[in-house]
This record gives C-alpha cells, structure tokens and sequence, in this order.
C-alpha cells in the first residue's frame, strides 16, 4: 500500500477544543515571539500550523491538542481519568501546588492516556502534559502508563507514547522513583508479547522519565529541537564546569549519537505513524 | 543523633563507611572481577565479577566510592558512566546464563551527569536496566550501603529484596538539588530531607525494601558474617519460587498503591 494513500487532510482544529491557547491573549491580533526566529508571529497563525513556527521551531503543545491532532476524529477514548496522585508523604506545599496546576491547566494530572485510531490503526495513546508540573511523574502518571500497557498487553495493542517531562516528580520522594521500575516492567512485558511500542520524544524529555519508559520503545522518534537527556544542561556546567557543546541534548545530538530512531516534524507524525502501525499490522 | 534525616545523609556519605568492595572482600570467597562493557570502555565506579558465598558460585556488582582521595578520583566518586550500567547488566545476563544469584551493593550520589555520559547515553543505559533487571531469571537482592541516589541507584536495584543499612538513605533527588529547586536555596536541605522521606525507616514504611541492617559492629568480621547469613537464607528461599519474575513484577507493581486516587 502506497505512502500517499495515508496522507490525510492536516487537522484544522475546528473542533476549537476544550484546551485553551498555552499564551495570554490581549486586544488586537496576539503574537507570539519565537525563541528560534525572534519574530512575532500572530497566534491564529502558530494554531492553524500546530503550533509551528514558519521557521521550524515547535512550541510547546497543550496533551489534548496533541490528541486531536494525532487520533482520528472522535476515535479517543479516554481510560484511567480517575487516577490522580495524593500527597502520600505530607509533602510540604504539594497538595496546594497541585490544586493551582489543576485549575490552571484544566487537566488532573500529567498524563493522559486511553485508546485511540490514528489512520484507522486501533492502538493505544498516552500524552504527557507539560502545562501540569512539567509532565514530571508521581505515583499517578506512573500507574496510568503502567496500568496502559498492561491493557495493551491484555488486548494486543500497540502503544504510542508522547512524552514531556523534567523527571520524577520531587514532592513523591521515592514513591516517584519506583514508578521508572513499575513502567518499564509493563513495557518489558508487553515488548515481550511481541507487541509495538513507538515513543515520540518531545520538548523536553529529561530525567526519570527519558531513564526508563522514553527509552525503551521499540522505535524511538522525537521532535525537531526537542531538549533529551538526563541531567539539565545547568547541572551538567556545575558538575563538569566545561561548556557545552553546541545543540548539546537536542534530539538532533541525540539522534547523532544513536539514540533516536529519526525526527519528525509535527505536520509529518500522524502519517508516519500510520504507516508505521500498518507496517507491524496493529501491533 | 542519628534519627534526624538529614544526620543520616552525612552519615550516609561519610568517607569511612565500608565501601563496596569491602563488602565484596569480606562477604564472599575468591572474589575474581570482570572487566569492561564490551561496548566503549571499564568503569571503575562499578565493580562487579564473580564469588563464592559460602560454596556457591554468585554474581557480585558493587557501585564502588573508594576510601583514599586518589581511589575515590580514580571512582569517579561513586558516579557511574554509562559503561558501568551496561558492564553490570552484562554480568547479570551472564549471571543468567550460568544460573548464578545475584548482588548488588549500591552506593552513588547518581549516575554522572557529564557531557561524555549524556553523549553515550546515560538515559538508554539506565531505562535497559529497569526493563532487563524485570525479567531477569535468576534471584536478585540489592543492598544500598551509603547513598542510594536516584535512577543511578534503581538501575542496579529493581531486585527481589532491596535492603538498607540502618544509615543509608535513597531518594529520588538529593536534598540539596531539591531545596535548590523548590525553595531556591539549597541551605534548606536539611528540611527538604526531612520531605523527601529517605532514610531506611521510611523506604520500609512505604514498601519500598524488605529489611534494614544494623549497623552493630560495621566493617568488622561479625557485621559481615551476619549479611553472609541473611544473603544464604535468602536466597535459599528464593531460589525455591517457581514464580520469582512474577513476584518481581508485583513487587514493584504494588508500591505506593496508596499514593493514587481514584476519584
């Protein structure tokens, strides 16, 4: 089957969605200054191409406009919503700090999963959020990735994964760090079941979450631009007290170096993820 | 006093506490250590070979700090490059192979964040691990000795039974990069490893290890009898379980279960 016969009209967002715009609209037509060009490039443009720049650059993307972007119309169904992290160590600030992201983000937590079609492909979907916490990862985002593939697994579903994250998330203490052993448990198994996995790394992928279930996909793809790696850049300059090389963590580095599969821009994923479902035949 | 959190992560770190090799020394027989990833390169911050416990032939892997200022350079300081993940997943698929236990002694502030560790990709070492340690199918007990440091430590500790000595700590982030990033100001370490929940009482509160050492008599020959004793027993039962990757999956699958809600 050819290419061509996956291309699909761009979605047009039309839908307008339940998301609002990541930017504060004021009077008059809103711009947005791009960290790439520096130009001021109006906001119903950027939306009307997915949030790219006419340069390139990718900014960041709410989880349920990516969603809308990837699935098929109407095809998402959600799965696990009622999962949400508690404070299980009284964590000075945390439950407040969670209260305001909620409001603000109009989200529960840092991960939305469910099950979805992309180019008629039957498959399941998880996209972090980085409106909520930075998509870090407590106890919540840990179960929902783990409890996914554990239904992929049962189901024989192939998993695609968006990732964003600055790591585990601090105020769960070891709790959070158990959840990098707990997910790449359930990708282990579900990888041994035969089944696919494509994770999408997207700006940034650090920490505890590009150390375990970001890593271990069977084909690893990330966006043009994307921060990927361990520790910040920050860190990196204290502990070696070198500079860093230029481009040093971002996905083209990282694909230089061997770890990333490719890089897609954001108008070419759902094609080549459709073609790539197809290609493993649902999995 | 040694009950207060933050007490415990300078004891934790302290430069006299036996060191991984120590254990190795003192637990096991005919210590014979392996070298290299056979990818790039030996680490020397992970130790790792073969030994006897009591008669039976294991595989040992220690993260190891040094005690001299010249061992502890040559150690890296206990901070493991990508190659030491990857030297000590190696052992343990050969560990595999030849039906051998395994253990690891961890003691890392974290694996290195350096350039050339980013570069080789400490991120892909570290998540290999997790996912290859799940599966693994002969029995694993991990031991944190000193500083039980984030990913870099969970990357030799996705075991059957994780245990603690009494002054170890393991957390997710080290208290002073937590008080830097929440509060600004990493001179609230204190308080934020009063937050963070690390010492060993804690991680047996929340299910995260099974048992804690005493520290009684620490580096001297009864210490390191008595963990010889618990090693054999342990795996003694263990190595009866028809199910051991199973329970290893529900091991960790279950922590914090409480820690969500469902709502």
């Amino acid at each position: 089957m050819a290419l061509i016969n996956f291309l699909k009209p761009k979605n047009q967002l039309e839908e307008g969605g339940r998301t609002a715009a990541p930017v504060q609209q004021d009077a008059g037509e809103p711009e947005k200054k791009c960290p790439n060009c520096h130009k001021d490039i109006p906001i119903s443009r950027l939306w009307a191409n997915d949030l790219v720049c006419p340069c390139g650059h990718h900014f960041r993307m709410k989880a349920r406009q990516r969603i809308k972007m990837i699935a098929d119309k109407k095809s998402f169904h959600e799965l696990y919503s009622e999962m949400k992290s508690g404070n299980p160590l009284h964590f000075p600030g945390y439950k407040d700090k969670v209260e305001t992201v909620r409001v603000a983000s109009g989200e529960e937590e840092a991960v939305i999963c469910g099950t979805a079609k992309i180019g008629e492909e039957m498959c399941c979907l998880f996209v972090m959020e980085s409106y909520f916490m930075m998509g870090s990862m407590g106890s919540a985002v840990g179960e929902k990735i783990t409890s996914l593939f554990e239904y992929a697994t049962e189901h024989r579903l192939p998993v695609i994964g968006f990732t964003v994250s600055g790591g585990a998330r601090m105020q769960e203490g070891l709790l959070s760090l158990m959840q990098m052993a707990k997910t790449s448990a359930a990708v282990k198994r579900h990888s041994d079941a035969g089944l696919l996995y494509i994770a999408v790394l997207t700006d940034p992928t650090t920490g505890g979450v590009t150390a375990s279930f970001a890593m271990e996909a069977d084909i690893i793809l990330a966006e043009p631009g994307a921060t990927v790696g361990f520790a910040g850049a920050r860190v990196i300059e204290q502990t070696t007290k070198k500079s860093l090389p230029t481009g040093f963590q971002k996905s083209e580095f990282v694909l230089e170096h061997g770890f990333i599969d490719g890089i897609v821009s954001r108008s070419d994923q759902k094609k080549l993820l459709t073609e790539l479902l197809s290609m493993h035949n649902g999995g | 006093m040694s009950g207060v959190p933050y007490e415990r992560v300078k004891l934790a770190r302290d430069n006299g506490r036996p060191t991984g090799l120590d254990y190795i020394k003192n637990i096991f027989n005919g210590f014979i250590e392996f070298h290299g990833d056979r990818r790039f390169a030996d680490d020397p911050a992970v130790v790792g070979g073969i030994a006897r416990l009591n008669n039976q032939p294991v595989t040992v892997i220690a993260i190891e700090k040094g005690h001299t200022a010249k061992e502890r350079a040559y150690r890296n300081f206990g901070a493991p490059h990508p190659e030491g993940y990857r030297k000590a997943l190696r052992l343990m698929k050969q560990a595999e192979k030849f039906g051998r236990p395994v253990i690891c002694f961890i003691d890392t502030s974290g694996a290195y964040c350096g350039i050339g560790a980013e570069e080789r990709g400490q991120v892909q070492a570290i998540a290999e691990n997790l996912m290859e340690m799940s599966t693994l199918c002969v029995p694993v007990i991990s031991i944190l000795i000193g500083e039980g440091g984030s990913g870099g430590a969970l990357a030799l500790a996705v075991a059957d039974r994780v245990w603690m000595l009494k002054n170890a700590v393991y957390s997710v982030i080290s208290p002073e990069g937590c008080a830097s990033i929440l509060w600004k100001d990493s001179a609230k370490a204190e308080e934020a490893a009063a937050s963070l929940k690390l010492t060993a009482e804690d991680a047996k509160s929340l299910g995260v290890i099974e048992r804690i050492l005493s520290e009684n008599e620490m580096g001297k020959k009864d210490f390191y009898d008595r963990i010889r004793g618990l090693l054999t027993e342990e795996f003694n039962e263990l190595s009866k379980d028809p199910d051991l990757i199973g329970k290893r999956y529900d091991r960790f699958r279950h922590i914090g279960a409480h820690a969500v809600v469902k709502e």
